[in-house]
């Protein structure tokens, strides 16, 4: 055993609690900061998603954007031409299962389908082995900004007019002003009109990837799905939810048919910057068929309960250096948690009534 | 002096010094991350995922060495009250270093995501697919998170204190210096 301690001075004794004290204060700190608590500055996906909540009011149950939508079913047929840039086992010649959702941006699952010119389509790949590839695409070549300080700051600018209804003029064109990046995302923006069929469009990926090959060789890529329809046209066919009904309409006659095409980048061409097509002149490679056959609900489907989050990815693909994808990534984690919460109807979750304004 | 039985086994003490540090860097990792956009998000949730396996394994063995060497006795003239509290903050540790890796490996099974340790490395869900467990585990791994900091800081702070303080033997029992 050990000896006794002599008895430590009064002041011997105040400084040791006084380390004690600022072991255990540094720590809390520390880690109250790295948690955001103590950064109320920082770009949280909490954040991001309050402020899709803000802008168009809390819809118990749905994905905080892109809410209005349907499943699909079907599957992806490769034939093989991507292997010799990726070993993703989706790229072997074959079939691999697909669990699709079309759907339109924005956060009112009762929106009509005129009220945006963008069209959406996610997909997630089961692989034979395992891992999966899940993709969210959007129906233009560009996004509109490239960070996600700057997607925060659109956002916002967005923020209906309590007075109005509408997002204020006067912010909206500042925040233009303060990002010229927008350009090319609103030149295609003026010329696009809300399309009459999902099976009609194509869908980018925007965001950049890469490929890994056999050796370990990585090549910069972004793809797209192309449709083989092309009998669209542009402009409502009536009523609010013609989308699904014209989906549903098409699948009654056959499968819908799509090629996946992928582009390859040259040294140089820019991996972190969404803001920015390629030129033209890229290799590009159509890597198979995407073929869907069904389509059901989004309430009862089996998309419903996938987070077709851009950074679940199989051995072989990975991500770029572009901003959005961890953003992305990060912000849909926190939509699917908000929303399954209410799904399991969790205490302090939103109430799955129909529609509830925050 | 100091007999043979006053400090843990040079395994425990091994283990116990590198649990820490992950166990610690676990804990910033995983509230970093949550709270993150930028890349940041990315890289820190690709470390979280095989760290916790890592801590999972480390605890079972952990866990077997504990039973297999009883902890040196804390000293007699220890307040009952904060011997209760010393046996049930490790206990209350161990539970929550197994339980958080199975919690959120069982979270990830529920989510319908491919639970990788890496590019390629995966492994297989342990829960069925539900959007309701996913949501219940998900907000017990936060929870459970808090709860394991708060005890760690209670634990530095004791240990701390057995150190600084009453230099009773016991800090010493687990640096392996006198």
């Amino acid at each position: 055993m050990y000896d006794p301690v002599p008895p430590d001075s009064p002041a011997r004794r105040i400084g040791a609690w006084a380390l004690i004290a600022a072991a255990v204060g540094v720590a809390a700190v520390a880690f109250g900061y790295v948690g955001g608590w103590l950064a109320p500055q920082r770009l949280t996906p909490d954040k991001l998603i309050d402020q899709f909540q803000d802008n168009a009011g809390t819809f118990a149950g749905y994905r905080r954007n892109h809410a209005k939508g349907v499943c699909v079913t079907g599957y992806f047929d490769s034939n093989g031409r991507a292997q010799a840039y990726s070993t993703a086992q989706v790229f072997a010649p074959g079939r691999t299962p697909v669990v699709g959702r079309f759907a339109i941006p924005g956060s009112n699952p009762y929106a009509p389908d005129s009220s945006v010119p963008i069209r959406s389509m996610a997909l997630r790949f089961a692989l034979a082995n395992g891992q999966q590839w899940r993709t969210g695409m959007n129906s233009m070549p560009v996004f509109p900004v490239a960070t996600p300080q700057a997607f925060f700051a659109q956002l916002q600018a967005q923020r209906p007019d309590p007075a109005t209804g509408k997002p204020d003029p006067t912010k909206l064109a500042a925040f233009f002003a303060a990002h010229p990046e927008t350009a090319a995302f609103r030149a295609w923006a003026k010329t696009a009109k809300p399309s009459a069929s999902f099976a009609t469009e194509s869908y980018w990926s925007l965001n950049a990837f890469v490929f890994v090959d056999a050796s370990g060789k990585r090549q910069p890529v972004r793809w797209r799905m192309t449709p083989e329809a092309t009998d669209g046209d542009a402009g409502s066919t009536g009523g609010a939810d013609y989308l699904a009904a014209d989906l549903a309409e098409r699948l009654t006659q056959g499968p819908l048919r799509w090629h996946l095409q992928v582009t390859l980048a040259n040294p140089g061409d820019p991996t972190n910057d969404a803001t920015k097509t390629w030129p033209d002149d890229r290799r590009t490679i159509d890597a198979g068929t995407l073929v869907l056959e069904r389509t059901e609900p989004q309430d009862s489907g089996p998309c419903r309960d996938i987070n077709y989050d851009p950074l679940i990815l199989p051995a072989g693909i990975a991500a770029s250096d572009d901003p959005l994808l961890p953003a992305r990534s990060a912000a849909y984690a926190d939509s699917y948690l908000r929303r399954t919460s209410e799904e399991a109807h969790l205490p302090g979750s939103a109430a799955p009534s129909a529609e509830t304004k925050r | 002096m100091k007999a043979a039985t006053n400090t843990f086994t040079l395994a425990a003490r091994v283990l116990h010094w590198l649990m820490a540090a992950m166990i610690l860097a676990m804990l910033f990792i995983g509230v970093g991350m949550v709270a993150s956009v930028s890349a940041r998000h990315e890289w820190l949730l690709a470390i979280h995922k095989p760290l916790g396996i890592a801590i999972l394994i480390l605890a079972v063995v952990r866990l077997a060495v504990r039973l297999r060497h009883p902890p040196p006795p804390l000293p007699a003239d220890l307040p009952v009250l904060q011997k209760l509290a010393a046996l049930a903050s490790h206990w209350l540790l161990y539970f929550l270093m197994l339980a958080m890796p199975l919690i959120g490996w069982a979270m990830l099974s529920a989510g319908g995501y491919p639970v990788m340790l890496g590019a390629s490395l995966r492994l297989p869900p342990i829960f069925p697919t539900s959007p309701v467990a996913f949501a219940v585990l998900r907000h017990l791994h936060t929870g459970f998170a808090m709860l394991l900091f708060l005890t760690f800081l209670a634990h530095m702070g004791a240990a701390l204190y057995h150190g600084l303080i009453r230099r009773d033997g016991v800090l010493s029992s687990m640096t392996g210096r006198r």
